[in-house]
C-alpha cells in the first residue's frame, strides 16, 4: 500500500518510540480498550485518494453546481471580494493558528481582532464588540439570550416578523430550550408595527426586542420612537442589521439601540452556500459583562511596549462553567480577518460607493420590472436599498424558472408570494437588462 | 518574530483609497429620506492597496500557527492542515452557491453533505448527522436539545438534569445550562476514570443523561464505559459524546459501538481543518437510529452549517480512506506515549499507565524553590517553550490538577520533532532546578513580553478609540 | 498571615459581616482576597435586591478566575460600594475598609449561625 504524505512515521520511528515506551506493537496501546469495543473488519469507506484524483473529484463536484448570476439576498450577500483578502487570509501564520491563548506569539490574530472590534463599533456606533460569534441569527440568539441575562426576572423576547425567516427559526430554537417565551409584533404596510410593539409591550414581562434595519422585504424600517418605548418598558432594544448598509442607513446606535447583531457576510465574504460567515455583536458599555464570546482588550508588556490580550475572561466558559453568559468557544475568528481587511480597503468611501452602486442599480431593476407590466409594487413609496420584492402576474415559481433557465438565480418566492430580488454592485447594467428581458420574453 | 505596532487606522490618510469599483452607469435614483440616513461620522481606515497587504503580512509575522511549528496544544488536535483542501474549498464552483439555491442547482453541494454524512456514520457508528452547527461547543449545544427535544417528545418533562464528570470541557457545562439543564457533577476516582458508584446514585428519573469524552480530558480511556452506558440507559437517560477527543478513536474504536447515542465531532480537530485563530470550526452531530426523528426539529445556524469547512474535512476523509483511518488514531496515541514515557523523568505524572492522544503533567518534579525563590510553575514553563519556538501545551486544565500542562502531539509530527520538543522540555526542566527566574522572566524572544493582564481587565481598552 | 478582626462575623465561605446602625455590612476578609490574587471586577447586585443566607449575591473577578459572594444573611440591599465598580483593587488594599453591600436583615438570628474570629482563624487553618 502506498504512504500517506500526513504521517511522517517511518518502521524504523515506529520500533525506537514503541520500545522506548516498552510495548510490543501499536495495537497494545489500544489494551485498556474492552475487546468488544476494538473495530473489527474495515470501514465502510472508499479506498483513499491521491491529491490528484481528489482535486479531479471535488472539481468534477463543482462543476454540477451551475454558476448563476445571484439576484437573491436574503440573508446572503454576492457582494465583490477584493483580491487581496484570501491572499492574507490564507497565510497560514493567520489559518493555522489556534485561539491566542498565548499571547506572547499570536500578536497577530489578537491584533486584528482588535481592528475588527473597532470596525464594528465605528460602523455600529455601539461602545463594544465581541471578538465574532458563528453567524447573524446565531448573534440574534445569543442577544435574545443576553437580554434576558441583562433584566433581571423578565422571560419575554419580542420578535419583529420582519426579520429573516431563519432568523426568526434559530432564535426560536434557542428559546425553548433556553426557557424564554417569544412574542410576536407584526409587520403592517411594510414595517414593523409600533402600535403592536407597544400593545405587546403593554402586556409586561419582556426583556428584549429584536427588530430588523431592513426587513425581509429589502424595506428600511423607521424605528423612530422604538427605544423610548422599550426602555420605558425596561426592556433593551435589539436591532439586527446588514453592516454593509450601516454605512449610509442610520446605525443602530442613532436608533437607540442597546445591542446591534447581524451577519457580517455582506462585507466581501463570498457566499459559499452558507458559511462560514461572521455573526458580529456591538452593546453598549453597560452590557459589558454579560456580552458573550471572546474580546480583546489592549494594555502594555513589562517593557512597557503597546500588546493585546484575551480579557474579560471571567465571563467565559472555561471560568465561569454552568454560569457563563454563553458556552461558545471556537467562532469566526479567521472571517473576523475577512471582514478587518475588507473594511481596511473600502474605507468609508468605498462602502458608500458599495451602497450607491447597489441601490442605484435596485432601483433601476426594480422600475425596469414595473414597466414590464408582469408585477405590482406591494409597497409602493417604501424606501429600499438593495433589496425589494414584488407581486408577479404568474405565478412565482414560473418567473423563478423562466430566470433560472437564462441564467439568473432571481426572483424568490416569499411566503406572502412576492418574489424577491437583490442587486449588489457585482451586477451590470447589461445583466440587469438581459434579466428584464428574459422576463419580457417569458 | 519582529515587534510590529501599528494599527491600520494609524496608517490611514484622509483621501487615499485602497478599493477598486466599476463605474455607476445606472440612472441616478431618488435619495434616501434624511430621516432614515446615516448622520454619525463613519472613521474607517483610508489606506492603500498596498498599505493593507503590508499591515497585514507584518502582523501575520507575529504570529505562530501548525505551518510554524510544533503546536502540542491539548485538547485542540493541532494537526497539519492539508494544502489540496484550501484549494478545494476555494473552487468557484463551491463558494459562488447561494445557500438559498434549491437542489436541481447545487447538485454538487448536496453530493458532498451526502457523502459526509456516510462517512461520518462509519466512522463513528452514529446513524446519521446534522451539519448545521459551526463549533464544538455548538455541536454539544444542539445535541443536547436533541437530547430535551428526545425526552419531550415522549412527554417526560421531567428529566432537566445532565451528568458531567468533573473532568470535562467547560464548554460541558455552559451548553448544558444553554440548553437549560440543571448540571449535576460527577467526581473521578484516583485514576482518572468517572467513579461508577458516585454515578449510581445520581440516576434516577429526573436525568436526560450523561456528557462524556473517551478517551476523557486526562487522555485515558474510560475502562468502564460499558457500565457506565448501561446503568444511564436503565434509568431512562441518554449518552452523550464529547467529540473533542475523537482522534485516538479514529479507525479503532467507534462511540456508536460503546453506546453513545448522540456525539459531535470538530472538523476542526480530528479532520485537519485549519482553526484560522478561533475558527471558523465545524460541529456536526450524530444521533443513533432512534433519534433521527428529532434532528429536523432543531434549528441551530442559518442556513447548513460552515459548507467551506466541510468541504475540507470531505477531502481529508478522501485522502485518508479506509487505508489510512486507523494510522491517524494509531500513531497520535504512539506519540503521545513516546514524549510521557520520556518526560515523566522531569515532570510530574500524576496517573500512570497507557494513555490515548494526549496525557497530563501536574507541574515540574523540581521548581528550583530553595529560600525566598519562588519555584517554577507551570505558567513558567509554557513561557519558556515560546522562546525555543514551539508553542506551549493547554495548561491549567483538566481543573483536577494545580499545574495541569497537558500535551498532544498528533499524528503529524515525526520524530525528530518530537525528539527536539523533549529535549526542550528537559532544558526547561534543568533551568528550573538550576534558577527558576530564568523560566519566570520568560519569553525572553518574542515580539513581546508577558502582558499586563490585571490592567487590561480593570480598565478594558476593547476598540481604537478607546485608546486614544 | 491573613488579617482577620475581632468581633465580627464569618462565613466559611469567607465573607465577614458587620453590624452596623442595624445593618449588616459585607465584604470578604482578606484570606479571600489574597487567594483570589489580582481582584479585576466586583460583581455586585442593585439596591432593594433581595439576598438569602447561603444563597450567592455576586462575584469577584480577577483574570483567570470567578468566585462567587455568598451572603451571609437574608434581607434587602440597601446599599452597594459603588467605589468598587471602577476600583476593585480596593479589596486587594483592605478587604476589610472595603465593604461590598450593606443589607437590612429579615433575621437578625441568622449571624448565630456564623463563626468568630476564633473559628474562622482555625477555618483557615492560621
Amino acid at each position: 500500500m502506498a504512504g500517506f504524505s500526513y504521517i511522517p512515521h517511518t518502521d524504523a520511528d515506529i520500533r525506537a518510540m514503541l520500545d522506548r515506551i516498552g510495548v510490543g506493537k501499536v495495537e497494545d496501546l489500544y489494551a485498556d480498550v474492552p475487546k468488544e469495543f476494538l473495530k473489527k473488519g474495515p470501514y465502510a469507506l472508499p479506498d483513499a485518494m491521491s491529491e490528484g484524483e481528489v482535486r479531479q473529484w471535488l472539481g468534477s463536484l463543482a462543476d454540477m453546481n451551475p454558476r448563476m448570476k445571484v439576484f437573491v439576498g436574503a440573508g446572503a450577500y454576492d457582494h465583490y471580494t477584493p483580491s487581496v483578502i484570501p491572499y492574507i487570509t490564507s497565510r497560514s501564520e493567520f489559518l493555522t493558528a489556534y485561539t491566542p491563548y498565548q499571547c506572547e506569539i499570536s500578536q497577530g490574530t489578537l491584533r486584528y481582532i482588535f481592528e475588527y472590534q473597532s470596525m464594528v463599533c465605528e460602523l455600529t456606533g455601539m461602545d463594544i464588540s465581541n471578538a465574532s460569534l458563528y453567524d447573524g441569527p446565531t448573534a440574534a440568539a445569543e442577544a435574545m439570550k443576553m437580554t434576558v441575562a441583562c433584566t433581571k426576572k423578565k422571560t419575554r423576547v419580542l420578535l419583529s416578523k420582519g426579520l429573516l425567516p431563519n432568523v426568526i427559526a434559530v432564535v426560536e430554537t434557542y428559546a425553548k430550550f433556553h426557557g424564554v417565551e417569544i412574542g410576536y409584533v407584526p409587520v403592517m404596510n411594510g414595517q414593523t408595527c409600533p402600535n403592536c410593539l407597544r400593545a405587546e409591550l403593554a402586556k409586561g414581562d419582556v426583556a428584549g426586542v429584536i427588530v430588523p434595519e431592513i426587513n425581509r422585504f429589502g424595506i428600511i424600517e423607521d424605528h423612530a420612537g422604538f427605544a423610548d418605548a422599550i426602555h420605558e418598558a425596561k426592556a433593551l432594544l435589539v436591532e439586527y442589521c446588514d453592516p454593509s448598509t450601516l454605512a449610509v442607513i442610520k446605525s443602530p446606535a442613532e436608533w437607540g439601540a442597546d445591542i446591534s447583531v447581524g451577519d457580517g457576510q455582506s462585507l466581501g465574504v463570498p457566499l459559499c452556500y452558507g458559511g462560514p460567515y461572521v455573526g458580529f455583536m456591538g452593546v453598549k458599555k453597560d452590557y459589558m459583562r454579560k456580552m458573550p464570546g471572546r474580546i480583546v482588550g489592549q494594555t502594555t508588556d513589562k517593557d512597557g511596549k503597546r500588546a493585546f490580550v484575551l480579557t474579560l475572561q471571567a465571563r467565559e466558559q472555561h471560568i465561569k462553567r454552568e454560569k457563563a453568559t454563553s458556552n461558545i468557544c471556537s467562532n469566526e475568528s479567521l472571517m473576523a480577518l475577512w471582514v478587518t481587511v475588507y473594511l481596511s480597503l473600502m474605507g468609508p468611501e468605498g462602502l458608500r460607493e458599495v451602497n450607491r452602486l447597489s441601490y442605484d442599480g435596485a432601483h433601476y431593476l426594480k422600475d425596469e420590472l414595473l414597466k414590464t407590466g408582469q408585477f405590482e409594487d406591494p409597497f409602493p413609496g417604501k424606501p429600499f436599498l438593495k433589496e425589494f420584492v414584488l407581486k408577479p402576474a404568474k405565478h412565482p415559481g414560473l418567473v423563478q424558472n423562466a430566470l433560472e433557465k437564462a441564467g439568473f438565480f432571481a426572483a424568490l418566492e416569499t411566503e406572502e408570494g412576492y418574489v424577491s430580488f437583490c442587486v449588489t454592485e457585482k451586477r451590470t447594467k447589461e445583466e440587469i437588462d438581459a434579466l428584464v428581458k428574459t422576463v419580457k420574453e417569458g | 518574530m519582529k515587534y510590529y505596532d501599528k494599527l491600520v487606522f494609524e496608517l490611514s490618510q484622509k483621501g487615499r483609497i485602497g478599493y477598486s469599483l466599476p463605474v455607476n452607469r445606472f440612472p441616478s435614483a431618488p435619495e434616501l429620506p434624511v430621516e432614515l440616513s446615516r448622520e454619525a461620522s463613519l472613521d474607517l481606515p483610508e489606506v492603500s492597496e498596498v498599505d493593507v497587504v503590508r499591515h497585514y503580512t507584518n502582523l501575520s509575522q507575529m504570529n505562530f500557527g501548525v505551518d510554524t511549528g510544533f503546536y502540542p496544544l491539548g485538547s485542540c488536535t493541532m494537526k497539519y492542515n492539508p494544502k489540496v483542501n484550501e484549494e478545494v474549498a476555494a473552487l468557484p464552483g463551491f463558494t459562488g452557491l447561494h445557500p438559498l439555491m434549491h437542489a436541481g442547482l447545487t447538485k454538487g453541494a448536496l453530493k458532498v453533505y451526502q457523502d459526509m454524512n456516510k462517512f461520518l456514520a462509519a466512522i463513528t457508528g452514529m446513524d446519521s448527522f446534522t451539519f448545521d452547527p459551526c463549533a464544538g461547543a455548538h455541536g454539544e449545544l444542539t445535541g443536547l436539545m436533541i437530547m430535551r427535544q428526545y425526552h419531550m417528545n415522549r412527554g417526560d418533562l421531567a428529566r432537566t438534569k445532565v451528568i458531567v464528570p468533573d473532568s470535562a470541557h467547560g464548554t460541558n457545562p455552559a451548553s448544558a445550562a444553554v440548553c437549560g439543564l440543571e448540571i449535576v457533577e460527577v467526581k473521578s476516582l484516583e485514576n482518572g476514570r468517572v467513579d461508577v458508584e458516585a454515578l449510581k446514585p445520581l440516576l434516577d428519573e429526573t436525568i436526560a443523561g450523561m456528557m462524556m469524552t473517551n478517551p476523557n480530558t486526562l487522555g485515558l480511556f474510560e475502562t468502564q464505559i460499558r457500565e457506565i452506558t448501561e446503568l444511564v440507559h436503565a434509568a431512562g437517560g441518554l449518552m452523550y459524546y464529547d467529540g473533542a477527543n475523537m482522534n485516538p478513536m479514529m479507525g479503532v474504536v467507534r462511540p456508536g459501538d460503546m453506546g453513545f447515542d448522540i456525539m459531535h465531532l470538530n472538523l476542526h480537530k480530528t479532520f485537519s481543518t485549519p482553526h484560522g485563530g478561533g475558527g471558523p470550526g465545524s460541529g456536526p452531530v450524530g444521533v443513533a437510529a432512534h433519534l433521527v426523528d428529532c434532528l429536523p426539529e432543531i434549528r441551530v445556524s442559518g442556513f447548513h452549517g460552515n459548507f467551506g469547512v466541510i468541504l475540507r474535512a470531505y477531502a481529508y476523509i478522501l485522502m485518508l480512506g479506509r487505508q489510512n483511518l486507523k494510522k491517524v488514531g494509531q500513531y497520535s496515541v504512539l506519540s503521545a506515549n513516546y514524549i510521557k514515557e520520556c518526560l515523566k523523568d522531569a515532570y510530574k505524572l500524576p496517573i500512570e499507565g497507557v494513555c490515548k492522544h494526549e496525557f497530563v503533567f501536574d507541574g515540574l518534579i523540581n521548581d528550583g524553590a530553595h529560600d525566598d525563590v519562588h519555584g517554577a510553575t507551570t505558567l513558567d514553563v509554557a513561557k519558556r517553550l515560546l522562546d525555543f519556538g514551539f508553542h506551549a501545551p493547554t495548561i491549567y486544565f483538566p481543573l483536577l490538577f494545580h499545574q495541569a500542562l497537558m500535551i498532544e502531539p498528533t499524528e503529524t509530527e515525526s520524530k525528530e520533532t518530537i525528539d527536539a520538543f523533549i529535549d526542550v522540555m528537559h532544558k526547561i526542566a534543568a533551568e528550573a532546578a538550576e534558577d527558576p527566574r530564568i523560566l519566570q522572566e520568560a519569553p525572553h524572544g518574542t515580539p513581546i513580553k508577558r502582558p499586563d493582564e490585571t490592567a487590561a481587565a480593570r480598565n478594558p481598552i476593547l476598540k481604537f478609540k478607546d485608546a486614544r | 498571615m491573613s488579617k482577620i478582626i475581632e468581633g465580627l462575623k464569618y462565613s466559611e465561605s469567607h465573607e465577614w459581616v458587620k453590624v452596623e446602625d442595624g445593618l449588616a455590612v459585607i465584604g470578604v476578609t482578606d484570606f479571600a482576597q489574597k487567594e483570589m490574587g489580582d481582584i479585576t471586577y466586583v460583581d455586585m447586585p442593585d439596591v432593594d435586591d433581595e439576598v438569602s443566607a447561603g444563597e450567592e449575591f455576586g462575584a469577584l473577578e480577577s483574570v483567570k478566575a470567578a468566585s462567587d459572594l455568598i451572603s451571609p444573611v437574608s434581607g434587602k440591599v440597601v446599599e452597594v460600594n459603588e467605589a468598587l465598580d471602577d476600583t476593585p483593587e480596593l479589596v486587594n488594599e483592605d478587604a476589610f475598609e472595603n465593604w461590598i453591600i450593606k443589607v437590612e436583615m429579615s433575621d437578625a438570628s441568622e449571624l448565630d449561625a456564623l463563626m468568630d474570629a476564633a473559628a474562622y482563624k482555625e477555618h483557615i487553618g492560621e
